[in-house]
């Protein structure tokens, strides 16, 4: 199954190879840097700092270029691909730049038999993006299907960056998406 | 309480009481309802005499499985001379589940507390909060709740003062169903992909950093400060007269095709029927129940009959052909078609197979691309017996049963409904039939 049909982020025609057009300026400098510290104080192997490094980076930056890898991986004592191998395998560190707010629709079975797939619909006509996984032409949008938010009772939940809406319905998404600007 | 609806009658709030209650978030708040007691009167006990209370309650994990939990505990060997490590798994993503989530976002110092209180019963001095990353809510609430925690000495060098070391952090996942596994979770853990990993060994021997490991349920967590304060003969109350087996409270989330969806907790052995249509409003109206999936969307789905004849605790759901499973009450009515919801369960688990096992990776998504043909009316007579081959070859032969979760909608649904997947197949083959020469 191709990227997309699997719920991914299709790469943007202008990144190439996740690459910065500018050069990388460090993530880990000043606050960030002693914050990483006291985290490391908190696990017995610098290797477990990893995925709350990446989780940094990508607030930081919006998304974890592989020049952000290799910064991680040299105060990690890691090798660069080893911290892509892991980059790759969770679904929530985005690759490549995605618009301004990042929507996940849950449909998965217990929110479809509620009505996911027509809330989904409803966030692709109103953002413009048309397509799952495909930034909309004003770079403030990309829509994705997500599996199992964990709120199954409260469909449909919606995630918009990190905040968590519950119980979105196809009539509510235009409200929803003018607290977005 | 069932939140978000006002606590019903029958219902049994134990770990619910204070579900909508803002107050009970704030470490103030939380002591006044008699928080952190159980943790202070268990760092005066013998970790031996905490796991023999839990062991004697009946105590069972509340994830999935059903281990007792003391006995777990048990495995924990005191003074080895390593360290050891509790680990909290509060990476809730089974389908259909959303308890953990109301347990961290309203009571999370009972979590703490919990958590705390497994630390010093294993012999650990360091517990991590493993937390999915879309919890954007809970862990902060969590991670509020431990800062607290700690300013208070209620956590750190000195654990209120009795000199002993007591470590709770929060650690966030970041997207990845097969996490919930406990050895993914270790992997995770660390720093690594979150593929399982073989056992033996088990995690009591070698679990995160290679060091002895306990892995717990948020609720089972949360439910130790009750065992403690109450006594484990409080808890066995919480059962049906004929099966000791199952004790205490549980919670169950509700969703899908249903008047009140949320949580309701109840106690162990309580009538399914009961609960579907008098705590939980029974169906919308004008339609009627169709199948129930008990348990989160890994175990069998019932039929309505067989749901009604359940009873609410781990033997009572086998012996109606499911399990309790994580208590993920997902209930589908008649209006649903049903082959669409299964495939959508079967894209799940494509989508968050790790990929390690081949029968795993290759069987998800295989029995994806059938089951969406067949939804699509495309399907073959000749597809059911496939699916039904390849969910064999699924079952039982992989390092996790990520693999087996996903068969068994499958399998369940075609045993079942098989004339629901009948009534969409109009093609016996799709093979080409050469013309007669």
């Amino acid at each position: 199954m191709s990227i997309r049909e699997m719920g991914g982020v299709e790469a943007p025609a202008d990144t190439s190879h996740g690459r910065h057009a500018e050069p990388h300026q460090p993530v880990f400098v000043g606050a960030r840097k002693e914050e990483l510290d006291e985290l490391l104080a908190r696990y017995p192997s610098k290797m477990a700092a990893l995925l709350p490094a990446l989780w940094m980076v990508q607030h930081d930056r919006g998304w974890v270029s592989e020049d952000a890898m290799a910064e991680v991986a040299k105060l990690l004592e890691l090798t660069p691909a080893y911290v892509k191998g892991v980059v790759t395998f969770y679904t929530m560190y985005h690759q490549h730049p995605v618009g301004k707010y990042f929507v996940q629709v849950c449909t998965t079975s217990p929110c479809q038999v509620c009505g996911a797939e027509e809330v989904v619909d409803a966030f692709l006509r109103h953002t413009g993006c048309q397509e799952l996984g495909v930034t909309s032409p004003d770079d403030k949008f990309t829509v994705i299907e997500v599996e199992c938010l964990g709120a199954c009772g409260f469909a449909t939940p919606v995630m918009v960056n990190e905040d968590f809406i519950e119980s979105v319905t196809p009539e509510g998404v235009p409200e929803l998406l003018s607290r977005y600007k | 309480m069932g939140y978000p609806h006002k606590p019903h009658a029958r219902e049994t709030p134990v770990l619910s009481q204070y579900f909508g209650d803002a107050e009970a978030r704030s470490l103030d708040g939380w002591r006044k309802r008699g928080g952190y007691t159980a943790f202070e009167r268990s760092l005066g006990m013998a970790p031996a005499d905490i796991v023999n209370i839990v062991k004697e309650s009946g105590l069972r994990g509340r994830g999935g499985a059903g281990f007792p939990t003391g006995v777990k505990w048990s495995f924990m060997k005191p003074g080895d001379g390593k360290p050891h490590y509790l680990c909290c798994n509060a990476d809730e993503s089974e389908p259909g589940t959303f308890k953990d989530r109301e347990i961290m976002r309203w009571t999370p110092h009972a979590l703490v507390e919990g958590c705390a209180i497994g630390a010093h019963a294993i012999g650990a001095e360091t517990a991590y909060i493993y937390i999915r990353g879309e919890f954007t809510e809970p862990i902060a609430w969590m991670e509020a709740a431990i800062k607290d925690a700690y300013a208070a000495g209620i956590l750190g060098k000195n654990a209120m003062g009795s000199g002993k070391t007591v470590n709770v952090w929060v650690h966030r996942g970041a997207g990845a169903y097969i996490c919930g596994e406990e050895t993914a979770l270790m992997n995770s853990l660390e720093g690594r992909r979150g593929n399982p990993r073989i056992k033996p060994p088990f995690p009591a021997v070698a679990g995160v950093f290679g060091q002895p490991t306990t892995i717990n349920n948020v609720e089972t967590l949360a439910a130790v400060p009750h065992v403690l304060n109450n006594g484990a003969d409080w808890y066995k109350k919480f059962s049906r007269s004929d099966n000791p087996k199952s004790t205490g409270t549980k919670l169950y989330s509700v969703c899908g095709n249903i008047a009140r969806p949320g949580n309701y907790e109840v106690s162990m052995g309580f009538p399914f029927k009961d609960f579907l249509y008098d705590l939980c409003g029974g169906p919308l109206p004008g339609r009627k129940f169709r199948a129930v999936i008990p348990g989160g969307i890994s175990v069998p789905i019932q039929t309505v009959s067989e749901a009604e004849a359940s009873l609410m605790d781990y033997e009572g759901f086998v012996a109606q052909g499911t399990m309790l499973g994580s208590g993920g009450v997902i209930v589908v009515d008649d209006a649903q078609n049903l082959v669409k919801f299964i495939a959508r369960a079967a894209r799940f688990f494509a989508h968050e197979s790790c990929a390690q096992c081949t029968q795993c990776r290759e069987g998800t998504a295989w029995t994806t691309k059938i089951l969406e043909r067949i939804a699509a009316g495309e399907g073959t007579t000749e597809d059911l017996d496939t699916l039904l081959e390849i969910a064999d070859n699924m079952t039982g032969k992989t390092i996790c049963v990520l693999s087996d979760s996903c068969a068994t909608p499958v399998v369940s649904g075609l045993k079942k409904f098989r004339s629901d997947f009948e009534s969409l197949i109009k093609k016996k083959t799709h093979h080409l039939v050469p013309a007669v020469a």
